[in-house]
């Protein structure tokens, strides 16, 4: 009963693309201070890319719903967030399966198949000021709270608050990856465009579940 | 002949930087293919174009992939990944974009395999090295921001 239905996961992402709408001038703002000013643009146009993607597709499974996340987002962002995001979905797909709903382990078995994907193509570490600082912490407060015997809905709020928490740490961080490893020490002091919109991912996915 | 990819954020560089080095080329040119901006107009790379111009070019000689910066690299690797094996060499250069681009369009066009191709673009940075003072002093870490560049050392 305490399954993750695709509905769940639908209703996940439009969450997620109402969150990087809304806080589109934001995430831009940010990526301003350390980026090409891109961040809020791209992630509020691949998810409405989406959006009307799966409106149309319906798909009818968790791995055919999230391949096509993640292929929509690949050919539809731009930037750096296209390919990390894109791979995030696909991998996640592939490890949930032709399924149609998802228990607490495999979601946290998907969400972690995903972060592999991402430390794959981004060859990020914790620490360089990327969204693996969000993902990381919230995916290990995730597969804790399910050890001890939490439901996916607790789990993922754990997971949101951990996300936060690696998010809000990215700002004394100097950035190692992409363009803002340009900047070098000038980008300490400035939130990570990349950690935030990842920690919208997964309080997004805490908001579907909480209904 | 060796297949030439080029990936870059804004496919004005990407035409600029191909036209200069074709101006050395006067004979055949090799196969090469542009996968610049994205598919509406704007600044960025398409994981999706960087693999239907690897299809384009490529041949059993194989293909070298040129890439500006930041999501280029991750554009380039992800079109790998959904080109799975396309029956061919395919690699990804780290050489500069317009020197290397100049010396692999180059050595393309003079018939070099895969394997000269990718060295000579990855030592095309050479030249401009040893011009400003040789390779040592341009292999030296920058200074840190806000260090002067000359120190002083009291004899």
């Amino acid at each position: 009963m305490d399954n993750v239905t695709l509905d769940t996961l639908t209703d996940w992402l439009s969450r997620f693309h109402a969150a990087v709408t809304e806080r589109r001038d934001y995430l831009t703002e940010l990526d301003s201070a350390i980026g090409d000013a891109e961040h809020g643009a791209n992630m509020a146009r691949g998810m409405a890319a989406v959006m009307a993607k799966i409106d149309v597709a319906r798909p009818g499974t968790v791995d055919e719903l999230l391949k096509t996340v993640g292929m929509t987002l690949v050919s539809s962002v731009g930037g750096a967030s296209g390919p990390l995001y894109g791979t995030f979905f696909l991998r996640m797909g592939i490890a949930c399966g032709a399924v149609c709903e998802l228990t607490p382990e495999a979601l946290g078995s998907g969400l972690r198949a995903g972060l592999d994907g991402v430390l794959q193509r981004g060859k990020a570490e914790l620490g360089d000021k990327t969204m693996y600082d969000a993902l990381f912490p919230a995916l290990e407060a995730y597969a804790t709270a399910v050890a001890a015997g939490s439901g996916a809905p607790g789990a993922i709020d754990a997971a949101a608050d951990a996300a936060r928490l690696g998010r809000d740490a990215t700002v004394p961080m100097v950035a190692r990856k992409g363009r803002a490893s340009y900047l070098g020490e000038r980008s300490v002091g400035h939130l990570d465009p990349g950690a935030t919109s990842a920690a919208m991912l997964i309080s997004s996915l805490a908001a579907a579940m909480a209904g | 002949m060796v297949g030439i990819v080029v990936v870059s954020h804004s496919p004005r560089f990407a035409e600029a930087a191909v036209a200069l080095a074709l101006e050395m080329v006067h004979g055949e040119r090799p196969p090469i293919a542009l996968a610049a901006g994205t598919e509406d107009g704007r600044i960025g790379t398409d994981p999706m174009r960087v693999s239907e111009a690897i299809a384009e070019v490529g041949s059993s000689a194989g293909v070298l992939v040129f890439m500006d910066l930041g999501s280029a690299v991750l554009s380039a690797e992800l079109a790998l990944d959904l080109l799975g094996d396309p029956g061919f060499e395919v690699r990804l250069t780290s050489a500069p974009f317009v020197e290397g681009l100049l010396a692999a369009i180059v050595g393309a066009a003079y018939g070099a395999d895969l394997d000269r191709v990718h060295q000579e673009a990855d030592g095309a940075l050479l030249a401009k090295r040893m011009h400003l003072g040789g390779e040592d002093t341009a292999l030296a870490p920058a200074p840190s921001p806000g260090v002067p560049g000359r120190s002083e050392v009291a004899g």
